[in-house]
């Protein structure tokens, strides 16, 4: 039994839960899986009925007149097959095999094929594509002058650029509420799928091809967006946090986000920038004002503001952040991010350092 | 149709002994004969079923609850990939081949399939490269790009290891049964039926069958492209869908999507075909519509090569092109509508019905069709599509029309023809409870995921965060799972039932109308001694004939060796007298060879891949080599 249970460990994570950070250090309730307090950052489920947009409501409505239509026909057929095997229960109880069929077709062939089957499918199809016809009309192109924003899929993040504001950020995307973004889609790797499901339809990130969408929230708030074409392992923790904001805020945030960091004053902040340094998690990243300038990883200049890490997997808290650094791939399975091994102190001196980067 | 059969003394022995394959190992390994080699798919194909079944139930544990984490991410991929690559591949098209070569010849009155030792061929070659992508598992590489394998993420940078290999040199090695027997689907049924079976009177299973053989042949080309260029630019250092070297990905998906939306109508065509022979048994009436649905079937096959874009809405096509590919889509559903209402104006139009296991599976098919119909039309309107494409609710779509359009018919067909194959009834009352548990689990699976794509879950993710909106929908689509396992079981217990203790089934148990009943169950090898003419659509329901046939004309007997009668394409007049192949161990050796050669290429040793190349030749030459009359090799 030991031996069976040992041949499956590379491919069952046997006990995963009870080396969980969130077992250890940030909860009490030994049970309680990290993601359980996710939801908390969001204003909303991601769902297409929950809207915070024009784009996104006109969507759900599209969806749910279709959705009308479509059961009215299944019922109308379950009316139809009810009826039929209703008004002949009473049909004498001859063998199953008597044969009785020598007599004309008693149903008038082209009123149902062709009614039913052909000519009532084309009115009803007629109608709904005129419905997608319309909803994909009310489509217009961002205006002049809207906020530009780069989005840049990783395996398994997401790279958000303004470029007019040299703000480089990751895993979160800020717009004016009540205002058109044009988003520029570009992959670094494979194809992924930039989805709001609360504020507009997907459009694929595709390698070697440059897409655009135009999106607008209507109602402030914290949205998820998720990746929704299949990326690889970590494909199911890829998300991004979309924060709608007034147009003051908006600008607020823009002001911080393209500033860069401030060279760290007390010795505890030293330390930790000095562990980013020397224990290679530079060449992987950057921080803006200082010399870890690498590209491969997301960009940390103001990686304290934001609420979630690892693709919007976990939250962004100083236990999640030590566990993040110190065994990545327990908490992501295949994530391209390696271990940092480092002793106690180092760690707590970066986790400091990167918490405080607001 | 009444023959005299007083003349015709010792013909029964006669055909016997030129039909009959020997007992024995070698027997087992030559038979060319299409029953057995049916039979034997519908078993492969259903073990298939079983793998892939296994293989979503083990996700639907992990998916169970929120952070599931039984499987590694890696492990999910790899079992979403094999469930879909083996339904849809190694399943779906394979049993109702089955189907296809058991009753192709026994629907149209012939003795054979028109290439038996190619239909041997077909079967091996399927069953190898079944095996070769399940050995994948114990190389601890099995495919796990998803059965669309797109790229960039398929090609060799981002998927290093043999998991794609094993994946597109499978699927090449498939591609080359499929094909075959497709080819020989087409002649059998242009070229073999009965006389007197003119296109008007043929069979609807016919026109289902012939439409997709006919669309495998276009379309299996795009896949073999597609493949061929993966494996170049994965082994070679091509760079088709290589963006950073000219190439582009969305090539692959045309490619892929090209062969894969006809592919979809070739897997549920055939099971309508099916369905379009059970209905009238059970309603007691010829079927109403016959010539729109061989219409209605024919133009969805051709319609079929004109959606394959919409799999591709989100991918920024121009929005004109992507009205387009919206337009025909929703046109493609035009034609399904004319066979439902065909069946419906079927049942409507019956005196009386006969509510046995099958005519409850086609019912629950019936309902899972419209589902699966109407959720495939709302996919097709574009806007639409950019909300729920790679959502749960096409994974509810999607199972709709694969659970409803084939599994139910296939079901459907082992309670209506598994007593002709066996010669034993299946257990009604059991038979009614594997509906019931069957159809139940269905809905409690499928149905919820549409809310859970609704709400925002994507396809294909390992697991997902609490709280979003989509717990209980997944544990109860988990309950779903289990409910159909048990559906499955039921049925399995039936069929082992049925072969030892099932009552007989004689000829013709449902009073049926076509041909493959009025021979016995099960039938001999040379499935008809006397070739039967064929007056009517319904040739076994036609009225007797007045007085028994005086004399029956050479070309109907044919007993001077393995003879069958070749007729005219349109009207099925008498035309030719084919003389039909022996048993043979060639099929077997070439489809070995094959697989020697496609191992060869997977462990890209270009020595063994001269050498087992040599081999598919040698082999191939053996097949070909002249034989003397009658004579097995």
């Amino acid at each position: 039994m030991v031996s069976i249970l040992a041949l499956c460990r590379p491919f069952v994570n046997l006990g995963a839960r009870r080396l969980h950070p969130a077992a250890t250090s940030n909860t009490k309730d030994v049970n309680v899986p990290a993601a359980l307090q996710l939801r908390a950052y969001y204003d909303r489920a991601p769902s297409t009925l929950a809207t915070g947009s024009h784009d996104a409501h006109r969507l759900a409505l599209l969806g749910i007149a279709m959705t009308v239509v479509a059961t009215l026909i299944f019922f109308v057929v379950v009316g139809i097959i009810f009826v039929g095997l209703w008004r002949r229960r009473s049909a004498p109880r001859a063998p199953a095999t008597a044969i009785e069929t020598q007599r004309p077709i008693d149903v008038s062939e082209n009123w149902w094929v062709l009614g039913g089957g052909l000519a009532m499918p084309v009115i009803v199809l007629a109608g709904v594509f005129l419905l997608t016809l319309s909803t994909m009309h009310a489509y217009a192109p961002a205006p002049p002058g809207s906020p530009e924003i780069l989005v840049i899929g990783h395996q398994w993040w997401w790279e958000v650029r303004y470029p007019n504001d040299t703000v480089i950020t990751a895993n979160e995307l800020h717009l004016p509420v009540g205002r058109a973004v044009r988003l520029e889609l570009r992959s670094a790797d494979v194809i992924h799928s930039f989805w709001a499901p609360n504020l507009e339809g997907k459009t694929d990130l595709i390698p070697g091809q440059q897409n655009e969408m135009v999106l607008r929230a209507d109602s402030a708030g914290v949205y998820r967006a998720e990746c929704a074409e299949f990326c690889g392992p970590q494909h199911a923790k890829m998300s991004l946090s979309i924060v709608a904001e007034s147009a003051d805020a908006y600008k607020q945030w823009l002001a911080i986000a393209k500033s860069p960091t401030v060279l760290p004053q007390s010795d505890s902040a030293r330390a930790g920038l000095n562990v980013f340094m020397t224990h290679s998690c530079s060449s992987c990243h950057s921080i803006r004002g200082t010399a870890a300038a690498g590209i491969v990883g997301p960009d940390l200049t103001h990686f304290g503001s934001r609420t979630t890490l690892a693709g919007g997997s976990l939250p962004n808290t100083v236990g999640y952040l030590a566990g993040w650094i110190s065994n990545p791939d327990l908490l992501k399975p295949g994530t391209k991010m390696p271990a940092i091994p480092m002793d106690g102190a180092s760690l707590q001196a970066v986790v400091r350092y990167l918490e405080a980067l607001k | 149709m009444t023959i005299a059969r007083g003349n015709l003394a010792g013909l029964a022995e006669r055909l016997d002994a030129q039909w009959s394959t020997p007992h024995s190992i070698y027997g087992w390994f030559a038979t060319v004969d299409h029953k057995k080699i049916g039979i034997r798919y519908l078993i492969t194909a259903f073990v298939f079923l079983l793998l892939g079944g296994t293989e979503a139930a083990l996700m639907r544990a992990q998916l169970a609850r929120p952070d599931g984490h039984i499987f590694s991410p890696e492990v999910y991929d790899q079992l979403f990939t094999m469930h879909g690559t083996t339904m849809i591949f190694w399943y779906a098209s394979p049993m109702l081949s089955g189907f296809g070569n058991y009753l192709v010849p026994l629907l149209i009155g012939s003795r054979d399939m028109a290439f038996p030792r190619l239909n041997a061929f077909s079967y091996w070659s399927f069953v190898l490269s079944g095996v070769f992508v399940y050995v994948s598992f114990l190389a601890g590489a099995a495919p796990h790009g998803g059965w669309f394998a797109y790229v960039p993420y398929t090609d060799a940078t981002y998927s290093p290891g043999l998991n794609m290999d094993f994946y597109a040199l499978a699927l090449l090695f498939l591609t080359i049964s499929t094909t075959v027997g497709a080819i020989n689907f087409v002649v059998t049924i242009f070229t073999m039926r009965a006389p007197g079976m003119s296109l008007s009177r043929m069979p609807l299973m016919m026109w289902s069958t012939l439409t997709t053989s006919v669309a495998s042949i276009f379309a299996l080309p795009s896949l073999t492209a597609a493949l061929i260029f993966l494996e170049l630019e994965r082994r070679v250092g091509f760079r088709f869908f290589d963006a950073t070297g000219g190439g582009t990905p969305l090539l692959w998906q045309h490619l892929f999507w090209v062969f894969g939306h006809p592919w979809v109508y070739i897997i549920v065509l055939p099971a309508t075909g099916m369905a379009s022979m059970m209905f009238p048994t059970f309603c007691r009436r010829p079927i109403v519509g016959h010539t729109y649905i061989a219409l209605a079937t024919v133009s969805t096959g051709l319609f079929g090569f004109g959606v394959w874009a919409h799999h591709m809405f989100a991918t920024g096509m121009p929005l004109l092109s992507t009205t387009f590919f919206s337009a025909a889509s929703m046109a493609v559903s035009v034609p399904s509508g004319m066979q439902v209402f065909a069946w419906l104006a079927t049942i409507w139009a019956a005196k009386r019905h006969v509510y046995s296991t099958t005519f409850l599976f086609l019912l629950g098919f019936l309902l899972l069709f419209v589902i699966g119909g109407v959720s495939g039309v709302m996919t097709a309107s574009v806007p639409y599509d950019w909300q729920v494409t790679d959502t749960y609710f096409v994974v509810a779509h999607l199972h709709y029309v694969l659970v409803g359009i084939n599994l139910f018919p296939v079901i459907a067909a082992f309670y209506y023809w598994l007593p002709k194959m066996t010669g034993r009834l299946l257990n009604e009352r059991l038979g009614r409870w594997n509906f019931w548990v069957m159809f139940l689990g269905a809905n409690l699976t499928f149905f919820p995921m549409h809310f859970a794509g609704v709400r925002g879950m994507p396809r294909r993710i390992y697991t997902y965060p609490a709280g979003m909106g989509w717990d209980w929908l997944n544990m109860l689509e988990t309950i779903g799972a289990a409910v159909f396992v048990v559906g499955i079981l039921l049925f399995i217990i039936n069929v082992i039932w049925s072969l030892r203790a099932g009552a007989p089934a004689g000829d013709n148990p449902w009073g049926a109308s076509s041909l493959e009943w009025s021979t016995t169950s099960p039938p001999p090898e040379y499935n008809f001694d006397v070739i039967p003419v064929v007056r009517s659509r319904e040739p076994l329901w036609d009225a007797p004939s007045p007085s028994p046939e005086a004399s029956i004309p050479d070309y109907r007997v044919l007993d001077t060796g393995r003879r069958t009668l070749g007729t005219t394409v349109l009207d099925g007049q008498p035309q030719e007298v084919l003389r039909m192949p022996g048993d043979s161990l060639w099929p077997l050796a070439i489809a070995l060879a094959l697989a020697a050669m496609f191992t060869a290429v997977l462990l890209a040793s270009v020595v063994a891949i001269v050498i087992t190349g040599i081999l598919v030749l040698a082999c191939a030459g053996g097949w070909l080599w002249p034989q003397p009359e009658g004579a097995a090799s």
